[in-house]
């Protein structure tokens, strides 16, 4: 079955469904009923579909999962600050060591020249892809219509 | 949301802003349940509904601080908690619908004496209206459990979806004619 709808007769149709019509729209509705049928047995068998969804009813949960939930909410926040502390820590450590390792490989003397190039290049490179990604969130930041939402 | 209502959770949000995590617990509170019910939506699943609801509660914490504390809190967490479904949906591909763990079984009394041949057959259309729902597209899943479901008012929903009370109404009609389709008949 298919009745195409204009916006008008969707509106009451729909506000039939759901048992929200005034008075005068409820005259204008049985009215369209008069007139097409058609749309009198769609809104009934969308009514049918409405009313078997609503018996639809989620189980009540017992109150422990509820008593809990918020324990658990509150050990994930403060795992999440954990690792953001651990992650913050490693960096930094991880960077004076890279640091040190790399000072001490460029002053060192026997070092071969090719060792330093290549080092430098290294790092270099490294600089310029952290920039770029830095800029492109930067841009994106600045014109993402969507930053608003959380993915 | 009554004024004083209002105040209160505008304040649990600030102090929330301000890193209180207690003031925070009585929004997830008084959330939970709500936001449950509509991650069970999207997942159709028990576990993965507790799951998703909860990390959208964590990462709703995280970024507080750039919520707009005059606003409504249960729009804004919505809006991260049902990007969260979708990537779990995505990612994980769910595909089990458990019934019986996620839907109330019991039945009201319609005649003085319900068959048991009645209470199977109601049962089993229950089953057929889930399968049909999550058959869906998640749009329209979405608003149909909203709606028909959890009986959340127009007004809400138009919120809860960023879309004018128009558009909610079209959508809605539009879901329920696919649910039908979905129902071959069975209603």
């Amino acid at each position: 079955m298919s009745v195409n709808l204009s916006e008008r007769e969707l509106f009451l149709v729909n506000k039939a469904i759901d048992s929200m019509l005034s008075q005068q729209e409820a005259e204008e509705l049985r009215q369209l009923f008069a007139e097409r049928p058609e749309v009198q047995r769609e809104y009934e068998s969308l009514k049918s579909v409405k009313e078997v969804t609503m018996e639809l009813k989620f189980k009540q949960l017992p109150e422990e999962t509820w008593d809990r939930y918020w324990a658990g909410v509150y050990s994930r926040l403060e795992r999440g600050i954990a690792w953001l502390l651990i992650s913050i820590g490693a960096a930094v450590v991880l960077a004076i060591v890279g640091y040190g390792a790399v000072m001490k490989l460029l002053e060192d003397t026997s070092t071969p020249l090719a060792v330093k190039l290549g080092v430098g290049a290294l790092l270099l490179g490294g600089a310029v892809l952290l920039v770029s990604v830095l800029r492109e969130k930067l841009i994106m930041g600045k014109t993402d219509k969507y930053k608003e939402v959380i993915r | 949301m009554d004024t004083q209502e209002r105040d209160s959770e505008t304040e649990w949000i600030r102090r929330s802003q301000r890193g209180d995590k207690e003031a925070f617990g009585f929004l997830v509170k008084k959330y939970m349940r709500q936001a449950y019910c509509a991650a069970v939506g999207f997942l159709g699943a028990h576990d993965e509904a507790l799951d998703a609801s909860q990390e959208a509660f964590v990462r709703a914490f995280l970024s507080i601080g750039r919520f707009d504390a005059t606003k409504k809190f249960y729009t804004w967490y919505y809006r991260i908690l049902r990007n969260h479904c979708l990537n779990v949906v995505r990612n994980k591909r769910i595909r089990t619908i458990s019934f019986s763990q996620i839907f109330d079984e019991s039945f009201e009394v319609i005649s003085s004496d319900p068959s048991s041949e009645e209470i199977l057959e109601r049962r089993e259309l229950r089953k057929a209206v889930w399968e049909g729902l999550w058959k869906l597209e998640v749009d329209d899943r979405e608003i149909l459990v909203a709606r028909d479901i959890l009986g959340t008012p127009y007004a809400t929903l138009a919120e809860l979806l960023e879309c004018p009370i128009g558009t909610v109404m079209s959508r809605l009609y539009h879901a329920r004619r696919r649910l039908r389709e979905n129902l071959e008949g069975k209603v």
